[in-house]
């Protein structure tokens, strides 16, 4: 079976979408990722869905689910590449993702991360 | 039967054509009270509309739909736009139709004058005819008001959504007129694939030229927001007006965590502050 990869980076997770969701894939997802965040001790995660064209609402609503069990598993999440015909989909929708936090390419998206992460890791050193 | 009287009607048109026509330019001036300048094209209209009439009559009887009066109508048609474009109000189109009906039914009575019955008759279907004929100038000066408007929509969509880049990973949206979800989806279009295009994270959209804030307009500037912020640009809404302040106020529209600044300035200072830049004064 098909199946996303999750690169590790230094204190990050980048998982990169590059093929059409279907439901199981995603659930796959959600489950690989909440995995490797516990082993890897991971302090954020990049979700790149520059690739993705089709988005529904269980999509979206996985977005919003990954991003929650990152939090209560203390990494953050940062959305990025979303393409603006995804974007106005999901608003139409009614899926804001309001508690996930975007960003327009994955070198913003690590500059982002890297930004909330820091005042933390200054406290604990 | 029918097709006698009309018969009749036009025989009468065409002995009496010039005492008509003068007689119908004569009321003419008298309703509209058109100035000189058209004098002479209102003259040939009326001439030529005549002429038609006539034949028409003759060929094809009172069905104002049938074929004999297609160069009728499109006379019609032509004229109302004309009309349209000179700035005559629609009675004032349509009186072109009535005030023929004055003269006519004079001749008719001076023709028929003995036999009532004929008159009665004829007199009638004069009427019929004349007023199928003065709703179809009123409903092609419609149709053309109404292209005109279609097109004024089209081209105030077109030119109302410019998206400017106001620094370097700053955008400005300024909106004006009333938002509707056709032009919604549009300035969200264009806003997020300039997004796209310059790598922006912070786009300001300006309300100031947009005169009314009502639930739907904050439901679509909210959409708009949330469809950037989702493609990782943050928005400042700017150009708050103290009245739409306090209709949002009163209407109880929640703006949510959405940064609100009265004026472009206000939004462009935070903006700037954001990227960690600032604006400094020369010293001289």
């Amino acid at each position: 079976m098909e199946k996303i990869p999750i690169l590790k980076i230094g204190d990050f997770l980048l998982v990169t979408i590059q093929v059409d969701m279907h439901d199981r894939l995603a659930l796959a997802l959600q489950d690989d990722l909440a995995a490797r965040i516990v082993v890897s001790g991971a302090r954020g995660v990049l979700i790149d869905i520059s690739a993705l064209e089709i988005v529904d609402s269980f999509i979206g609503r996985m977005l919003g689910n990954i991003a929650a069990i990152s939090s209560i598993l203390d990494a953050a999440t940062v959305v990025v590449g979303m393409r603006p015909a995804v974007a106005i989909t999901l608003v139409e929708l009614g899926i804001s993702l309001n508690r996930v936090r975007t960003a327009l390419n994955v070198e913003k998206g690590l500059e982002l991360l890297r930004r909330i992460l820091e005042p933390q890791e200054y406290h604990y050193q | 039967m029918n097709k006698l009287v009309h018969t009749r009607l036009a025989e009468i048109i065409s002995k009496h054509e010039s005492d008509i026509l003068k007689e119908w330019l004569e009321n003419q001036r008298a309703e509209t009270r058109f100035g000189a300048s058209l004098e002479a094209n209102v003259q040939e209209q009326s001439r030529e509309f005549l002429a038609l009439l006539k034949d028409a009559v003759h060929q094809g009887g009172a069905d104002i739909m049938t074929t004999e009066w297609t160069d009728v109508r499109a006379m019609l048609t032509n004229l109302s736009k004309k009309r349209v474009q000179q700035g005559f109000t629609p009675s004032q189109t349509a009186m072109f139709i009535f005030s023929l009906k004055q003269p006519l039914f004079e001749h008719l009575r001076m023709e028929l004058g003995q036999d009532s019955e004929a008159l009665a008759h004829e007199t009638w279907m004069a009427t019929l005819l004349l007023d199928k004929l003065g709703l179809c100038t009123a409903e092609a000066y419609q149709k053309t008001r109404e292209e005109v408007i279609g097109r004024q929509q089209q081209e105030m969509l077109e030119l109302s959504t410019p998206v400017v880049k106001l620094w370097q990973g700053i955008l400005a949206l300024p909106l004006i007129g009333t938002l509707d979800s056709q032009r919604t989806q549009v300035v969200m279009e264009s806003l997020l694939q300039q997004v796209v295009d310059t790598g922006s994270d912070i786009a300001i959209i300006d309300i100031t030229g947009v005169p009314i804030v009502d639930t739907l307009v904050a439901q679509h500037l909210l959409k708009t927001v949330a469809a950037a912020r989702l493609m990782g640009a943050d928005c400042i809404i700017s150009g708050i007006r103290p009245q739409i302040a306090q209709t949002i106020v009163h209407l109880g529209v929640a703006l949510g965590d959405v940064i609100t600044k009265a004026t472009l300035a206000d939004a462009f200072a935070v903006a700037l502050k954001r990227r960690g830049l600032a604006v400094q004064a020369i010293k001289a």
